[in-house]
């Protein structure tokens, strides 16, 4: 049989605050084991929370940007469960009352537009980590606790991707939204943006979900592909026996790329989720809201837009260029010095990419800052450099980090637009190659091109191309 | 009754707690006679009104995003049963 596959989507994402969510503790990451804790974070009797209010702000901004209604009053509840990671015996969570309903986000797939639902977005802590340590004589379990308490953003989308590629392309707009929102610092690896999927299959033409697996342990986006996948593929197998799908929390193996049961979890989803009685419920002004939309960035998608209406670049383009704030930023910095948008967006996507990729540094630290390119472009601008020169000076700005007037100086780069000299280089040219320029004169202009590389490569790639070409025709043909 | 002794067994093992049958016996009978206590609160007309989150009528307590000092490695765990190097210790968990 075919199947339909219907995928819905938790992301969990872990706000920036220096804070915690309920207590003055810091959310660093990679500090030494429970160092990061407090009697609030450690759930110690009696330790009483306080909200951070950024984390408040943070979710207005994320609703906001994800299409979503502000709820007014938000109240949060406890979520009981036992787990050695978890202090209290319960997460402080929202249940009924999350702080963001109702949105959406819409995806392109194969040029089409896709909207997919957003169904809440709520708040909560984060639980501490469990690990495996590598201590002698230590097979017990162990816990640290820095991270219990950090401040995160579950974002539950409807169960409206109908394929891995559009799951793929909602995680990423989710993941630039956020990073361009600068709540969350998106980083799969370190679990600042962590995945969980909801996969079942139903029969094509069908309009009645399959019973779900929950996928969990995630942590990047070609895993996360991977494992729907292998999801679809199991369960397809199964149905196809006759069998049933259960309803179970699977864990992803990105060793083997397959998903196994985690029966141990499955017990008792009973969360008796109840408000918590220590912390008082939050109303969220109108003018609250209006603040918060005041602080909002130009979200990728209207940046694209403009990118293609007002600057005139083509879509290619402006989709590289906003894919990452910093250098939507970066490139915009560099088109305000030097306004033409095509020949930044070449550059910035060319060399500077390139540059950038080759020794693995991201653009808020490329040496070469916009300034120094726009000094560089305005140069290739007045013929002081040609466009060859250009990219050997970029080269050397990127390693030194010097200004692009000085290296040329320095090297003696200057194109020559000295038409005595251009001359002199020609005559010598078509002096040592008598046979083409006879075959040349005889009806072979193809043999143009060779000229002019002869010529460039004789001033060094410094001669002024647009004269060498004129003046080598009149040569040739007079 | 207003509740059976299966729920009592259900809601003692989420919580953890390991009844013998006799303390079964009692804590379903005082746990109906609470719930039959508490349904009174049905008489009572609650249209339009909004369920009652908190007792205290307050609301937005809020603590600026400012760094506090943690307690540190040592207090943390000086409760700790258990610890290995700067963890806690707990019986293994196996996924």
């Amino acid at each position: 049989m075919k199947y339909q596959v219907v995928i819905g989507l938790e992301v969990h994402t872990q706000l920036t605050t220096n804070t915690k969510i309920f207590c003055g503790c810091s959310t660093r990451f990679g500090a030494e084991p429970n160092s990061q804790t407090c009697p609030v974070c450690l759930g110690f009797p009696g330790a009483l929370p306080v909200l951070n209010k950024k984390v408040v702000e943070y979710a207005i901004r994320a609703g906001l940007a994800t299409n979503c209604s502000i709820t007014k009053r938000n109240v949060f509840a406890r979520k009981n469960y036992f787990y050695p990671d978890l202090p209290k015996g319960y997460q402080i969570s929202q249940f009924d009352l999350p702080i963001c309903q109702h949105g959406h986000l819409d995806i392109d797939i194969e040029g089409e537009t896709r909207r997919i639902g957003i169904t809440r977005i709520h708040m909560e802590e984060d639980a501490g980590k469990l690990v495996h340590a590598d201590i002698p004589g230590v097979d017990d379990s162990c816990v640290d606790l820095n991270r219990a308490c950090t401040p995160l953003l579950e974002i539950v989308s409807e169960p409206d991707m109908r394929s891995p590629d559009e799951a793929i392309a909602y995680l990423k707009k989710l993941h630039q939204i956020v990073m361009y929102l600068g709540i969350c610092d998106g980083n799969l690896e370190e679990g600042s943006f962590r995945c969980d999927a909801n996969v079942s299959l139903m029969p094509v033409g069908s309009s009645t979900f399959g019973t779900r697996a929950e996928l969990k342990n995630i942590n990047s986006f070609k895993f996360i592909k991977q494992a729907i996948e292998y999801e679809m593929e199991r369960q397809a197998e199964i149905l196809d026996e006759g069998g049933r799908i259960i309803q179970e929390t699977r864990l992803f193996d990105p060793n083997t790329g397959t998903t196994r049961s985690m029966r141990g979890k499955e017990e008792a989803h009973d969360y008796r989720y109840f408000p918590d009685p220590d912390l008082v419920p939050i109303i969220i002004s109108d003018e609250w809201i209006e603040e918060a939309r005041g602080t909002l960035p130009e979200l990728p998608e209207a940046k694209r837009a403009r990118f293609m209406t007002d600057l005139a670049l083509p879509e290619y383009d402006a989709e590289v260029l906003v894919a990452s704030r910093e250098l939507a930023q970066y490139f915009e910095d560099t088109f305000t010095l030097f306004p033409q948008a095509k020949t930044v967006s070449n550059w910035v996507m060319g060399e500077v990419t390139r540059a950038l990729n080759d020794d693995g540094r991201s653009i808020s630290d490329c040496p070469v800052t916009p300034a120094l390119l726009a000094d560089l472009l305005k140069l290739m601008e007045k013929g002081t450099i040609s466009g060859k020169i250009a990219k050997t000076v970029f080269d050397e700005m990127y390693k030194s980090g010097k200004a692009p007037e000085k290296i040329v100086e320095e090297k003696g780069l200057v194109q020559v637009s000295d038409t005595g000299a251009i001359e002199a280089m020609i005559d010598e040219v078509l002096e040592k190659n008598p046979g083409q320029v006879a075959e040349y004169r005889g009806g072979k202009e193809t043999l143009f091109g060779f000229f002019v590389g002869q010529v460039m490569r004789a001033s060094k790639g410094k001669a002024n191309p647009a004269l060498v070409n004129e003046m080598l025709l009149k040569k040739l043909n007079g | 009754m207003k509740i059976t002794r299966a729920e009592v067994e259900h809601v003692a093992k989420l919580a953890r707690l390991d009844l013998s049958d006799p303390e079964l016996d009692t804590l379903t009978v005082q746990m109906d006679s609470i719930l039959t206590y508490v349904e009174k609160l049905n008489a009572l007309d609650t249209d339009g009104i909004v369920p009652t989150s908190h007792a205290v009528p307050m609301e937005n307590a809020f603590r600026p995003d400012e760094r506090k000092d943690s307690i540190g490695v040592e207090a943390a765990l000086a409760n700790a049963p258990q610890r290995a190097e700067s963890f806690f210790r707990v019986p293994k968990v196996i996924e």
